[in-house]
C-alpha cells in the first residue's frame, strides 16, 4: 500500500510517500520533501503569505516526491492530507491541491489530525510501544497519553506554544527564522552564562508562557538588546565570541544569556509537566514530536529526568520531527487500513481540531 | 522491569535508626514514615530531591519556594485549628548540617494515623457490592447515611480550610484522611462495613495556596468532584452532601458554591472526550 502525504499547516510544506508492504515487514518512507517558507528576521509568516508560497510550491513538490520515490501515480491507493489544526490559508491551500489530485487521478482522500501524525511517526521511527507523548511546536504544546482508543491530553498550555514563545522573542532579537528561530536561538543559547530570573508558570499539569515572554521582552528592551542593530553587532562578534563567554556572572546579561535562560526556563516546565504525567499514567516511556522537540537541550533534560525514574526518552531529528508529508501519510494509512475514508464532500480543514477528537481504531 | 532507586536521602535522615520507610512516591516529592527525636514518636517526612535535569539555581529556588509556602500554609492553618498535620521541621537549603550536600528539601510533619478517605470509600463500595443482596431497604439506607455523614464531614473540613484563607490545589479523596477518635478500636478487615468515625485531616498542601478569591475555592470543589466521579462511582450521587457540609461551615460558602456552577459548565477541558 502506497500513501502520499500533504503537509501545510504552517509554514512548512511537506510532501512524502510511505510505502506500508503487503507482507506486514516495516514500512518505507520512499520520499520525504520539504519546502519552508522563511519570513524575514523580525517578522513572522503571515497567513496570506505563507498560503500564497504553498500554493506555488505544491505542484512542484508533489512531482519531485513521485521522481524521488520511483512510483508512479497508478501505485499509489490513497491521498492524506492535514485537516487541521493550523493556520486557515495555508492548510485551504494544501486542501484544493489534495482535491484536485483525488479527483484528477481518482484516488480516495483521508483527512488526517496534525497531532496524530506527529504521534504515529515518532512512534514509527523510535519503536517506542505506549510511551507518554510531548508534542511541542509553534503552534501546540501538549502532554498526551493513549488510553482506550483515544489520544488524551493530560496537559497543555493555557495561552501560546512554547515554539511560539521562542519564535517572538528571536523576532525581538531580529534573529534570523532561516533554517528555524528555534534553531538560531538553541545556538546562540550554547554560548549563554548566566541564568535571568523568569516567571515559571506550572499549574498542576498545564503550563503558561505568555507571561514569560512579556518578561523576558522586557529584559531584553530593559538592557538594551533587542532590534537588528545589536544582531548584527552579534554576528561580528561571533568571530571571537570567546571574549563574551570570559564575561563575569552577575555582570549585564547578554544576549546569549537571554536565550539561554528563555530555554532553561520554559524546558523545565515541560520537563516538569511530563514528569507528571508520567507519575499519573504510570509509564516509563517518553516521546518528544514537534518541531521544539529536535532541541537537543530539551531532548537531554528529557533524558536526564527519565533516567532518574528508570525510563527513556525517544527522540526524532528535524527529519521527522518538524512537520512533514510522511507522517501525515503514516497516520492516514493507519485509519485508511481500518477502512476509514473521507468522502470528497466533507474533504474540508479546520483550525481546531483537538487530539483527542480522533477515535484510534488501529491501536488496542 | 528494571528495580527503581530511589535518590539518597539527605542526612540526617541517612543514619537514624530504624532506617525511613519510603510510603509513596510522586513527580515532585518522596512521602517517608520515619521518627521524630524519639523512636515512640512517629512522623511523616517528605522530601522534594533536587531535579538534576533543572539548572542548579532554578531548582533551588523552585524546590524552595515551594517547602516554604507548603509549611507557611500549614503553620497558618494549624494556627487557625484546620485539622492538618503539624510543622516538625523543615530544611530549606537540604544541607542537613553539611557544606554543599544539596539533595532537595525536606519537610517532616506530625503522623497521622488512620486511612486516607480513598481507601475507606473503596473498602465501602467493594462491600456494599458484595452484600448488596443480602440488605433490607432500611440496612442499605443506614449504610448510605453513613457515607452522607462522612461526605458532610469532609465538606466541612474544607469550608474550614477555606475559611482560614487556603485553597488546597489539589484536593482528591488520597489527600484528605480520616483519624479514628482515640477509643476507637478501628479493626477493618473487610467482613464489615468500614469505620466511617474520626475526624477529616487534609494532608499534602504541595499544590497549595492562600487565597481567598470564590474562584480558588470553587475550582478546589470542582477537582475534588471529579475526582470522586472518576474514582468512587457509587458515592458520586452523594456528592451532594458534601456540598451540604461545606454550605453551613463558614460565612462566604455561599458565593463560592455559586462560582462553583460556573465553573462546572466552563470546565477547561471542554473536548476531554470520556
Amino acid at each position: 500500500m502506497i500513501a502520499i502525504g500533504m503537509e501545510g499547516s504552517a509554514n512548512k510544506l511537506g510532501i512524502g510517500i510511505m510505502l506500508h508492504p503487503k507482507d506486514g515487514s516495516p514500512p518505507q518512507v520512499l520520499a520525504n520533501i520539504r519546502h519552508t517558507y522563511v519570513s524575514p528576521p523580525g517578522e513572522g509568516f503571515l497567513p496570506k503569505d505563507t498560503a500564497r508560497h504553498h500554493r506555488l510550491w505544491v505542484v512542484k513538490l508533489v512531482k519531485q516526491a513521485l521522481k524521488e520515490a520511483k512510483v508512479s501515480v497508478d501505485d499509489v491507493d490513497c491521498i492524506c492530507f492535514t485537516k487541521g489544526p493550523g493556520m486557515g490559508a495555508p492548510l485551504q491551500s494544501v486542501v484544493v491541491a489534495a482535491r484536485m489530485l483525488s479527483l484528477l487521478w481518482g484516488k480516495e482522500l483521508v483527512g488526517v489530525n496534525h497531532c496524530v501524525g506527529h504521534i504515529e511517526m515518532g512512534r514509527l521511527i523510535t519503536g517506542a510501544t505506549n510511551p507518554v507523548v510531548l508534542y511541542v511546536s509553534g503552534g501546540n504544546t501538549q502532554v498526551i497519553a493513549y488510553s482506550s482508543q483515544r489520544y488524551r491530553i493530560f496537559g497543555e498550555t493555557l495561552d501560546m506554544a512554547v515554539g511560539n514563545c521562542l519564535d517572538r522573542f528571536a523576532r525581538t532579537l531580529h534573529i534570523s527564522n532561516d533554517p528555524a528561530p528555534g534553531y538560531n536561538i538553541e545556538q546562540l543559547a550554547k554560548q549563554g552564562k548566566q541564568l535571568v530570573d523568569l516567571p515559571y508558570v506550572v499549574k498542576g499539569m498545564d503550563c503558561s508562557f505568555s507571561g514569560i515572554l512579556a518578561a523576558i521582552d522586557g529584559l531584553a528592551k530593559q538592557w538594551g538588546l533587542g532590534g537588528e542593530e545589536k544582531a548584527r553587532e552579534d554576528e561580528q562578534k561571533a568571530i571571537d565570541f570567546t571574549t563574551a563567554a570570559d564575561q563575569t556572572l552577575e555582570s549585564k546579561p547578554t544576549r546569549a544569556d537571554l536565550c539561554f535562560s528563555l530555554q532553561e526556563t520554559v524546558f523545565s516546565m515541560l520537563v516538569e509537566i511530563t514528569e507528571r504525567a508520567m507519575a499519573h499514567v504510570g509509564s516509563k516511556q517518553v516521546l518528544i514530536v514537534g518541531g521544539v522537540g529536535s532541541n537537543e537541550r530539551l531532548q537531554e533534560m528529557m533524558g536526564i529526568m527519565a533516567r532518574d525514574r528508570g525510563g527513556s526518552v525517544y527522540a526524532t531529528d528535524e527529519r521527522f520531527c518538524i512537520d512533514n508529508g510522511i507522517m501525515i501519510a503514516q497516520a492516514g494509512m493507519l485509519a485508511y487500513g481500518t477502512g476509514f475514508r473521507t468522502p470528497l464532500s466533507e474533504s474540508t480543514c479546520t483550525q481546531r481540531f483537538r487530539t483527542d477528537e480522533v477515535f484510534v481504531k488501529w491501536r488496542d | 522491569m528494571e528495580e527503581y532507586k530511589p535518590p539518597a536521602l539527605p542526612s540526617p535522615f541517612n543514619n537514624t535508626t530504624p532506617p525511613p520507610i519510603l510510603l509513596t512516591q510522586g513527580a515532585e516529592a518522596h512521602l517517608y514514615k520515619t521518627i521524630s527525636l524519639n523512636p515512640s514518636i512517629p512522623a511523616a517526612l517528605k522530601i522534594r530531591p533536587s531535579k538534576p535535569y533543572r539548572h542548579p539555581i532554578l531548582d533551588r529556588r523552585l524546590t524552595r519556594q515551594r517547602i516554604t509556602s507548603e509549611a507557611r500554609c500549614l503553620a497558618k492553618l494549624i494556627r487557625e485549628g484546620v485539622s492538618v498535620p503539624a510543622v516538625l521541621a523543615l530544611d530549606w537549603e537540604g544541607h542537613g548540617g553539611e557544606e554543599g550536600g544539596w539533595g532537595g528539601a525536606w519537610l517532616m510533619m506530625e503522623w497521622i494515623d488512620g486511612p486516607v478517605i480513598r481507601v475507606v470509600l473503596e473498602q465501602w463500595e467493594a462491600w456494599m457490592k458484595q452484600n448488596v443482596g443480602s440488605l433490607d431497604q432500611s440496612q442499605i439506607e443506614s449504610e448510605e447515611a453513613r457515607v452522607r455523614g462522612l461526605l458532610r464531614k469532609m465538606g466541612a473540613a474544607i469550608g474550614i480550610l477555606h475559611k482560614a484563607g487556603v485553597v488546597h490545589g489539589d484536593l482528591t479523596t488520597s489527600n484528605l484522611m480520616l483519624r479514628p477518635f482515640k477509643d476507637a478500636s478501628g479493626v477493618v478487615d473487610g467482613t464489615s462495613s468500614p469505620s466511617m468515625e474520626g475526624d477529616v485531616v487534609l494532608i499534602d498542601f504541595g499544590l497549595a495556596s492562600q487565597s481567598n478569591q470564590d474562584e480558588d475555592r470553587a475550582v478546589d470543589l470542582y477537582v475534588l468532584e471529579r475526582a470522586i466521579g472518576s474514582t468512587h462511582p457509587r458515592s458520586e450521587p452523594l456528592f451532594e452532601e458534601l456540598i451540604m457540609g461545606y454550605r453551613d461551615s463558614y460565612k462566604g460558602a455561599q458565593s463560592a458554591l455559586k462560582r462553583l456552577e460556573d465553573v462546572r459548565l466552563r470546565g477547561r477541558k471542554r473536548s476531554m472526550l470520556g
